[in-house]
């Protein structure tokens, strides 16, 4: 266990979660604002990878796909809102759970259709490319500080908004009890439209961030998407400071969970046995975290709802 | 003096800076209507909540037939014969209005872990609760779903539930809230036959009712039991007039 | 007496539709005499498949339909139940009266152990916490590379019973499915008329009122739990004998989800709507996909249009339509 790959998976950490929360930022918005669970958010978050690799065939810039992909991935979100999730707002979660997997259904289908089943890839912009001495022996790819930095700043961006704005104010006091919100003549509709479309957003920026350095291929919003839950029911459900370190939690358990997993547990175990069992436990870690979690907190860690 | 059935001492219980419940000791002895009165926000139903089950007391003791069931879970309390009513009507909508009450005879005779047979012919169960539902007015009403109740109906079957329990003492939050004229007269009426079967504790806004039934009242004001005694006392105390009942009595 | 005890509606539709599940059972029963003109394998094959996944569906929707209990992860039953099939048959058991015991308890056991960690929450949390522990599971069986791993296990022989061949003809397996089905069937009927029942339908109503006429929701919820594991796991036994394979694919968050589905499309809190939907969704997986390959872009669409506009499922838009019938 070598100091520099500790650093290194540290960061490696540190860009899973900001990725996580990105993606986590909208589901639990949505989720503590209308009450909806969004299992479609994974498919935005893919589209936006998908959208952003077709832009950049069109354009042959990144920043110009980036700003296409995001207003069509806003465009698009807001078309599911429209044509969809509008009507499953007044519903039980399983129906809102059977409607966007669906949709999930639908869109790993189509991507498969529109561009094939061979994963897709995007080139990392030129000035981004390439490694950066971080420290004496350790190497660290620009794109991802890039996307760690990126993910920081919209991190704070959305702090502002939330805290300092108006509209910000009219989410939080949403996600703590919509019906009052509405009854105070707040035009709940819109605000519903802006929190989803700007999740949307959200899930479709981390789609195009990623897209760089992962293979842009249908089904890869599954995964995450399970990640992003965990996310946001570990940080409870509506605030985006829970999302926000639940994510990083996230990201840095199981990213260096898997890197020494094996390491830890030869400390006390045969190296076979341990071979066996460490990533095992290592793809569970971060189920049996949330599952400590809710134990003892089970609302999760900041709940909007009032006790 | 007899032992009281619930015995409250030295309650307190706060939400955030604000004392809810402060220092409230009082009794209830077997047989008694004991009313509970106040003005909104005076931590009636924070009261009634703590001693159910519902909400866990900062400080002080409740005993319950000389038992300390402070720690006690709700479920566990209602097994040994504390029932209750709810303010907002609690009761299980899609059910007919005989299951609802028919549950809580079933609480008290015999194992629920029963896999076999149906429960809705039993006749053990269906006989009193049909009897509890005679008892409220409700007879005529057994085969509807709840749902479909009119308000004033739904607050009598919430007392026919809690009389199905076969109470030892049955607490009453606000029995009447919302009701009408006619409902209000019934379940005065109902309450009346009730009084002396067992103990009950009557949290009430509407003093005519208050009056007609209560063997003794207690002043709830900011939390605090301002008096407590007979009607006549409480009445005629001055402390109580000036802070609460001064426009009522008029 | 008995019809004005129970009023509420989902009792209602109960009682009329002692005709459906009657039918549906005949259907069943008949199935493998036509089968010859398909292709008997063929045909007895998807068939069995419906009915063991028609168990799992009843067991869910005893769960979600009637306990208002959510659960995203009860994929991992079945595959407790397969993996007990073919961890002991790796091993040289084959024989059922040792697997299909070991597969319930096994399936109860996990059950119980996590449901008493599950009950502690509700709503989003209870699901997000069932597929938790879903996704330990899979972990756990992709783990296991003495049996398989990711690939699976292919299971040499189908269980036997005190030495003898029982489930050599797909026709002697199916049969078998099918009363196994029944007994589940008649099960939970049993269980939801039952004391026990009626205390347990309580809880998805009013929690808080059951509470306070002396009742442990707690335990009522754990014991309705640890039933729909083993019933589970029953599924899981079939299956991994009918597939002649297990594999941690049986254990995925997808699965459930298609779990979900099933219940929901037949019409939940009915139970003859899980095995409607079971049948359902499997028939109509197998037909479209013999259409085309990218089938799930119509199967997609067609789920958000039940979500959306029939919410009661198929038995839903009968009931439905037969009112409109009426009018």
């Amino acid at each position: 266990m070598s100091t520099s790959l500790l650093i290194v998976q540290t960061l490696n950490g540190l860009q899973l979660g900001v990725l996580l929360f990105l993606i986590a930022a909208g589901l639990t918005l949505v989720f503590g604002v209308m009450d909806f669970i969004n299992l479609a958010h994974g498919v935005q978050y893919m589209l936006g990878a998908y959208l952003a690799v077709m832009f950049y065939g069109y354009t042959g810039n990144f920043l110009f796909a980036l700003v296409l992909a995001l207003g069509a991935s806003l465009a698009f979100g807001l078309l599911l809102e429209f044509a969809v999730f509008r009507h499953l707002y007044d519903r039980d979660h399983l129906d809102q759970v059977i409607a966007t997997f669906g949709i999930i259904l639908f869109l790993n289908q189509g991507v498969k259709l529109a561009w094939g089943a061979a994963p897709l890839s995007l080139p990392i912009p030129e000035i981004f490319s390439g490694s950066v001495v971080l420290m004496p022996g350790i190497l660290y790819p620009v794109w991802r500080l890039v996307i760690i930095g990126s993910g920081l700043a919209v991190a704070l961006i959305l702090y502002l908004l939330v805290s300092r704005t108006r509209v910000g104010m009219l989410v939080r006091a949403g996600a703590t009890n919509a019906a009052m919100v509405s009854a105070l003549g707040v035009d709940i509709r819109r605000l519903f439209m802006v929190v989803f479309g700007f999740g949307t957003m959200l899930a479709g920026f981390a789609g195009i961030m990623i897209a760089p350095i992962l293979s842009v291929e249908p089904g890869m919003g599954d995964t995450i998407l399970i990640l992003a839950f965990v996310v946001i029911v570990i940080g409870g459900i509506g605030s985006i400071r829970g999302a926000f370190l639940a994510a990083l939690i996230i990201g840095l358990v199981d990213t260096l969970g898997r890197s020494f997993a094996v390491d830890i547990l030869r400390t006390f175990m045969a190296p076979s046995p341990a071979r066996t069992v460490g990533p095992a436990l290592a793809s569970m870690l971060i189920y049996l975290l949330m599952a400590l979690v809710l134990y003892f907190r089970p609302a999760g860690l900041f709940p909007t709802k009032g006790r | 003096m007899t032992d009281p059935v619930l015995r409250v001492e030295n309650l307190a219980k706060n939400f955030g800076g604000l004392r809810v419940t402060d220092d409230v000791t009082l009794d209830v002895l077997p047989g008694e209507l004991h009313a509970v009165i106040g003005p909104n926000g005076a931590g009636k139903t924070t009261l009634i909540n703590q001693i159910s089950g519902l909400l866990s007391p900062d400080a002080g003791r409740i005993l319950f037939g000389g038992e300390d069931v402070t720690r006690l879970a709700m479920h566990a309390r209602a097994g040994r014969g504390l029932a209750r009513s709810f303010q907002i009507t609690s009761i299980l909508p899609r059910f007919s209005v005989l299951e609802n009450v028919a549950l809580a005879v079933h609480a008290r005779s015999g194992t629920s872990f029963r896999f076999l047979g149906r429960v809705a012919t039993e006749e053990a169960l269906n006989a009193p609760a049909m009897a509890a539902l005679a008892q409220v007015g409700l007879g005529s009403r057994a085969g509807v779903p709840a749902g479909e109740l009119s308000h004033g109906e739904k607050r009598a079957l919430e007392l026919a539930i809690a009389l199905a329990m076969e109470p030892k003492l049955l607490l009453l939050d606000e029995p009447m809230a919302g009701t009408g004229r006619d409902e209000t007269e019934r379940l005065i009426a109902a309450l009346r036959s009730l009084k002396g079967r067992f103990p009950m504790v009557l949290v009430e806004h509407d003093m005519d009712a208050v009056f007609a039934l209560a063997d003794r009242i207690s002043v709830l004001i900011y939390g605090k039991i301002l008096a407590s005694g007979t009607p006549a006392q409480v009445r005629a105390d001055p402390a109580v007039v000036t802070a609460y009942l001064g426009e009522e009595l008029e | 007496m008995a019809d004005i005890a129970t009023a509420s509606p989902a009792r209602r539709a109960r009682l009329a539709g002692n005709a459906l599940p009657l039918a549906i059972f005949l259907v069943f029963a008949v199935v493998p005499l036509f089968a010859g003109f398909r292709g008997e394998a063929y045909v007895l094959g998807l068939v069995t498949r419906v009915m063991i996944f028609a168990i799992a569906a009843l067991a869910l929707d005893l769960l979600v339909g009637y306990g208002a209990l959510v659960s995203f992860g009860h994929a991992a039953f079945i595959g407790l139940g397969a993996y007990a099939v073919g961890i002991l048959g790796a091993h040289g058991i084959s024989d059922m009266l040792i697997a299909l015991p070991v597969a319930l308890v096994v399936s109860a056991l996990f059950a119980f152990a996590t449901g008493i960690v599950c009950l502690r929450t509700k709503g989003v949390y209870f699901i997000m916490i069932t597929l938790a522990f879903g996704q330990m599971a899979y972990f756990t069986a992709s783990s296991l590379a003495p049996y398989g791993g990711d690939d699976g296990l292919t299971i040499r022989m189908r269980s036997t019973l005190a030495g003898f061949q029982i489930f050599h003809s797909d026709r002697a397996l199916y049969y078998v499915s099918l009363l196994a089905l029944l007994g589940a069937y008649l099960l939970c009927r049993s269980l939801v008329a039952s004391r026990f029942g009626r205390v347990y339908r309580g809880t998805r109503e009013n929690p808080l009122r059951l509470a306070t006429i002396g009742f442990e929701v707690y335990r009522y919820q754990l014991v309705a739990y640890v039933i729909a594991g083993a019933l589970g796991g029953l599924s899981g036994f079939l299956l991994a004998n009918a597939a002649e394979f297990v594999s941690p694919a049986y254990m995925s968050w997808q699965r459930s989800g298609e779990l979900l589905i099933m219940v929901i499309f037949g019409g939940m809190g009915t139970l003859n709507g899980a095995i409607i939907g079971a049948a359902a969704f499997l028939l109509l997986e197998e037909w479209l996909s013999g259409i085309t390959e990218h089938w799930k872009v119509i199967f997609g669409p067609l789920l958000v249009l039940v979500a959306v506009f029939a919410p009661g499922g198929l038995l839903g838009v009968w009931a439905r339509l037969r009112r409109i019938g009426r009018d």
